[in-house]
């Protein structure tokens, strides 16, 4: 039997991703506050876009429609914020238990499979993404800035969201050396979250426009507007299906990274 | 004659830092100027192109308007950032603070050799979105020296009490709180973005309890030609309030750095 | 621990079923061969050593007994199983006790031990009584909600093992349990090993402590640069390697090359080290008599029965390695 063939199924076999995401349920029953304050921080981009920016912008025309600034501003926000939580969970957060804190280490010499750790690190951003959508939607819905039951397919494009960024997030701890590498992080996001569409249309950027579709969270902002508008086009199938495939490959690669580091 | 304790303190931080500078552009320079360009340049066209605006802004381009807020949010960010877990670590994890108290070192030395190291790296960071700023016609002006001195002074107004806060931090949660409910709500509502005045009266009034907004006007009026000539009594004003922070921060760090260190 | 059913066999290891059998075993990075191809065998119930200056292998070995590290070359049967294909039906019934703690410092100690029940599958309230046992057997009940942060070198190792124990192992692997403690803690880890192994657990420990593998194992292996080098208990290790007891000699500074010479031919062998001159002999008190006899005028001589320490190192040498 070659070596290729005993490594493999160890590496891809899930069995109880969930005993992962019980650990970070009591471990951040003690943490409350940082789960809990994180709701905030795209609701306070909300509100301030809303009162201040709103007023100065007025109107922007975005897919044939005039829409004021804040329904422009706030999809676009649910979506970046499906990203941040994604990628913070599965940066730092990781970085920590696989470096320092060494967490994986003990949870692999028990029955857990490196694809446990894995999932079950992506399963737990996804949750915690998905309480923070839910939140998210239920004071846009108060602010009234949805317009339609279509609103609530939101949910599920943010969990596409979340599930590429954590796998791009979760791939890339696997490379860095230390926290300082999370400065690298936080300035990659940046433009992310500034240019995806978010705070101002693509047909700003004239013939820069593809640069703005390089980015993934373009694609999720553009998911995210179409489904609280309820408008559906076919180029959604293709914003779509572009997260499918970062979110597989990178899903892959994770689960070998991970395997490498902690089996070796 | 010796080197001031400060002084010596400072030194320690400078050698600690000339291992990780390079990753360190990346968030003092680098952020700040995407920020400038996403919501300055960006945000700004839709702005200008909207014809009531230009009143609100006191009649200059947005990006023109958001330049001094970005300068002074900088350096509140490294002052705010650079005093919670680095502040948590000297004393738990790195423990350098327990360190220095063994030597003739003391509470007032480690605290005030913070300050200088936050006022070097907030001034740094600010004068180099300054320089960057200067590059453009928009946002060309002399009035760019006076506002980096304004921002590394609320760099210090937010770096003291920080460090007094996190002198007692118990667990990593209190910085989560601190930066999601003070620091980002003061960089969306401090006046950086948009006037004061767009927003409610209550929520006006506690920007103006902190520092920032107090930093960003001072600034903003230094940058931006309003025709008027400046007004130095509000210019003091402001600046005495930013300083009270910074000495009544200070006197609260010592003193619970010093209960901390010699029990 | 009342749920250890199986009583002790330990002194008669005698079961045709070996637990631990490898042939040929190798394992290597990038290039680079940790373990050179060893074999062995472990008996249920017996505590088994391996014994070795850093760098030897063991680690490497003990990773590969884990079934977290893949077998470069050779074989590997844990219970009649292949690591490879039953990697995660193996780890169910092993406890492992890692070289650095690997406890979780964001949970309570109580917590650490549950938590770690639910990674095997444990229903709760099994998980929730295990850990009040276990807890009581590392004496550490009363730091039962303590945050695993707070707790000193010896609590931390004692929580290892405690933890270590909460699927109740059939076989226990300890990666140096005791580095790093105080006299101490080391003894009453001693004797919570010993409890264990009355109790019938099969342990393999690593460990450069000589008077540690002296005091716990039935039989150990000294390996060095990824080779076994010699294999018994360690009363057949010290009676094959070495001599019953030993002279020690202090001369005076940079005289013990000559003094080295002048006791030459006493007992069965001399050496010189910088600091000490030691003399192998059957009969030491013989020994020394001889060497007054021929002169030699030690500042102090020490006789002590033979240790462990003195086939280690006379396998794997005085050189240090790191």
């Amino acid at each position: 039997m070659s070596t290729v063939l005993r490594i493999v199924p160890e590496t891809f076999v899930v069995r109880r991703p969930h005993r992962m995401i019980e650990r970070h349920v009591v471990a951040y029953r003690r943490q409350w506050m940082i789960v809990f304050s994180g709701f905030f921080e795209p609701l306070f981009y909300l509100l301030s876009m809303r009162a201040g920016v709103g007023d100065l912008v007025g109107d922007v025309r975005v897919g044939g429609r005039s829409v004021p600034y804040d329904a422009f501003v706030a999809p676009a926000l649910m979506a970046s914020s499906a990203m941040n939580g994604a990628i913070f969970d599965s940066t730092g957060n990781v970085l920590h238990r696989l470096k320092y804190a060494r967490i994986y280490d003990a949870a692999l010499a028990t029955p857990m499979g490196p694809a446990d750790v894995a999932v079950g690190e992506i399963g737990w951003a996804l949750i915690r993404g998905q309480v923070y959508a839910i939140g998210f939607l239920a004071v846009m819905a108060g602010l009234g800035l949805t317009e339609s039951w279509w609103s609530l397919m939101a949910l599920p494009v943010c969990a596409l969201i979340g599930l590429t960024f954590a796998s791009i997030g979760f791939l890339g701890t696997t490379y860095m050396r230390g926290w300082s590498d999370m400065d690298i992080v936080n300035t990659a996001m940046m433009p992310l979250f500034l240019f995806s569409a978010t705070f101002f249309p693509i047909s700003s950027y004239g013939d820069w426009g593809w640069v703005v579709q390089l980015s993934p969270l373009y694609h999720g902002v553009a998911l995210v507007r179409a489904a609280n508008a309820g408008v559906w086009t076919g180029s959604l199938v293709v914003h779509a299906l572009v997260l499918v495939v970062i979110s597989v490959v990178a899903l892959v690669l994770a689960s070998r990274r991970v395997d490498r580091l902690l089996r070796r | 004659m010796s080197t001031p304790g400060p002084l010596r303190v400072v030194n320690s931080h400078v050698v600690v830092f000339r291992r990780f500078w390079r990753l360190n552009v990346l968030s003092s320079f680098v952020q700040p100027m995407l920020y400038l360009l996403g919501l300055g340049v960006g945000v700004g066209a839709l702005v200008d192109r909207n014809a009531g605006s230009t009143d609100t802004l006191g009649g200059v381009p947005y990006v023109a308007f958001v330049a001094p807020g970005v300068i002074v949010t900088t350096a509140m960010t490294i002052g705010a950032l650079e005093s919670m877990w680095p502040v948590m670590g000297g004393l738990r994890w790195r423990r350098e603070y327990h360190g220095m108290a063994a030597t003739p070192l003391g509470a007032t030395d480690i605290v005030l050799g913070h300050g200088i190291w936050m006022a070097v790296r907030a001034g740094v960071a600010a004068a180099a979105v300054g320089v960057a700023l200067a590059l453009f016609d928009d946002t060309r002006s002399w009035g760019l020296l006076p506002a980096i001195v304004v921002a590394m002074f609320v760099g210090i107004a937010f770096a003291m009490p920080t460090m007094a806060y996190s002198i007692g931090a118990e667990m990593d949660g209190a910085f989560a709180a601190l930066q999601r409910f003070v620091i980002i709500p003061l960089f969306l509502f401090g006046g950086a973005f948009y006037p004061l005045s767009q927003l409610p009266e209550a929520v006006q009034w506690i920007a103006r309890a902190f520092p920032l907004w107090h930093g960003v006007v001072v600034a903003r009026g230094f940058t931006t030609d309003h025709g008027a000539p400046i007004d130095w009594v509000a210019v003091a004003g402001h600046l005495g309030y930013v300083a009270l922070w910074a000495v009544v921060g200070t006197v609260v760090a010592v003193r619970r750095l010093e209960r901390r260190l010699y029990p | 621990m009342s749920s250890v059913a199986s009583p002790a066999s330990a002194a008669a290891p005698s079961s045709p079923e070996p637990l631990i059998v490898a042939r040929g075993l190798t394992k290597s990075f990038d290039g680079f061969e940790a373990v050179k191809g060893i074999d062995l065998e472990v008996r249920p119930g017996e505590f088994f050593g391996f014994l070795g200056p850093n760098g030897a292998g063991k680690s490497s070995t003990m990773r590969m007994i884990a079934c977290v590290s893949p077998v470069s070359s050779g074989t590997l049967r844990l219970f009649g199983l292949d690591p490879a294909r039953d990697g995660a039906r193996i780890r169910a019934r092993i406890g492992v006790v890692p070289q650095l703690d690997t406890l979780d410092t964001e949970l309570s100690v109580q917590e650490n031990l549950w938590i770690y029940g639910r990674f095997f599958d444990l229903p709760r309230s099994e998980c929730r009584r295990r850990a009040t046992e276990l807890l009581e057997f590392a004496q550490l009940s009363d730091r039962a909600d303590s945050v695993v942060e707070h707790l000193s070198g010896g609590m931390k190792r004692r929580l290892s093992i405690a933890r270590s124990l909460i699927n109740d192992p059939e076989l226990l692997l300890l990666d140096e349990p005791t580095t790093g403690l105080d006299p101490q803690a080391r003894h009453v880890l001693w004797e919570r090993l010993y409890r264990l192994k009355q109790q019938g657990v099969t342990q393999v420990l690593t460990t450069h402590y000589m008077d540690e593998a002296e005091q716990l194992c039935d039989r150990l292996v000294v390996m060095d640069q990824g080779r076994i080098v010699a294999e018994g208990s360690p009363r057949e290790l010290i009676d094959r390697y070495s001599t019953r007891e030993v002279l020690e000699l202090r001369f005076a500074a940079g005289t013990n090359d000559q003094h080295g010479a002048l006791l030459a031919g006493i007992g069965d062998k001399q050496e010189v080290l910088p600091d000490r001159v030691l003399v192998y002999a059957d009969d030491g008190e013989a020994a020394l008599s001889e060497a007054h006899h021929r002169g030699a005028r030690p500042e102090s001589a020490l006789v002590r029965r033979s240790s462990l320490e003195d086939v280690f190192l006379q396998l794997t040498g005085r050189s240090l390695v790191d």
